[in-house]
């Protein structure tokens, strides 16, 4: 087979492009947005449901275990998804190298920071004392 | 004289389209609710772990003027962008790319947040857990 391309054959065994990853990208985001689609619309439909929005009735709620489980995967779905989209728009929009770097940084570490405080909360509510 | 060329992109010279629309609606609805509404979410979470005085002071926001406003807000941005995420999807799979198929798929998506969003608190004032 004649070789048009310019890339070295282990660039083309790799199949990653210029952009130097695959569509793992792509993919994740669409992986998280069939996840964010429905623990979304279980998440609006809790919300009409519950009786009340009070403490002890969400406090109650999120302490059932088929509650903590999606709630904690609502949590680590969206924070993943909305990485992935702020990233792309801040690699559209922020041109500098340091500014898009420290952009980039502090983005993962509120999308860490958001997962990491869902989850400790939904956990102390799921396995700790009742009434927290 | 009419010309069937393409025009260049100006600058300033441009008038909205449903696609052009629905495609910066998308983005921006998405930094909505993945900053502010994940951020409200994990201190919603946060004070219903910490106990009732933190959850009170969630609360007194919630119920506040800007409370509603940003939750109204948020759940528009919730529809609009689960309704053009699906467009999205539709498109992946290649279909949809004819320009009036295009055209319609955005004023329904636009169309369809503002009825769900409707439908939503219509259920959440008027539906069964309504205090």
């Amino acid at each position: 087979m004649p070789n048009f391309r310019s890339a070295t054959s282990i660039k083309r065994v790799r199949g990653l492009g210029a952009a130097h990853e695959g569509v793992q990208h792509w993919w994740h985001q669409r992986l998280t947005a069939a996840g964010n689609l429905v623990l979304l619309l279980w998440f609006g439909a809790s919300l009409i449901l519950l009786p009340d929005l009070g403490h002890a009735t969400v406090a109650g709620w999120i302490a059932q275990p088929l509650v903590a489980i999606p709630l904690a995967l609502l949590a680590l779905s969206t924070a993943w998804h909305m990485r992935l989209g702020v990233q792309v728009m801040i690699e559209d929009y922020v041109h500098a190298e340091g500014s898009r770097l420290l952009a980039l940084v502090l983005l993962n570490f509120f999308a860490v920071g958001i997962v990491a405080v869902s989850l400790f909360a939904i956990l102390k509510l799921a396995l700790g004392a009742p009434d927290a | 004289m009419a010309s069937s060329r393409p025009l260049s992109p100006h600058l300033s010279i441009w008038k909205w389209r449903p696609t052009m629309a629905v495609s910066i609606l998308h983005r921006a609805t998405g930094h909505a609710l993945g900053l502010a509404g994940l951020a409200l979410f994990a201190w919603w979470l946060l004070a219903a772990a910490t106990g009732p005085e933190a959850y009170s002071r969630f609360r007194a926001f919630a119920v506040s003027p800007v409370g509603w406003i940003v939750w109204i807000g948020l759940s528009w941005s919730m529809f609009q962008h689960l309704l053009s995420g699906l467009r999205h999807l539709v498109m992946d799979a290649g279909a949809g790319y004819a320009l009036d198929a295009a055209r319609r798929s955005a004023l329904l998506v636009m169309l369809g947040a503002l009825l769900l969003t409707a439908l939503f608190w219509a259920l959440f004032f008027f539906g069964p857990g309504y205090r």
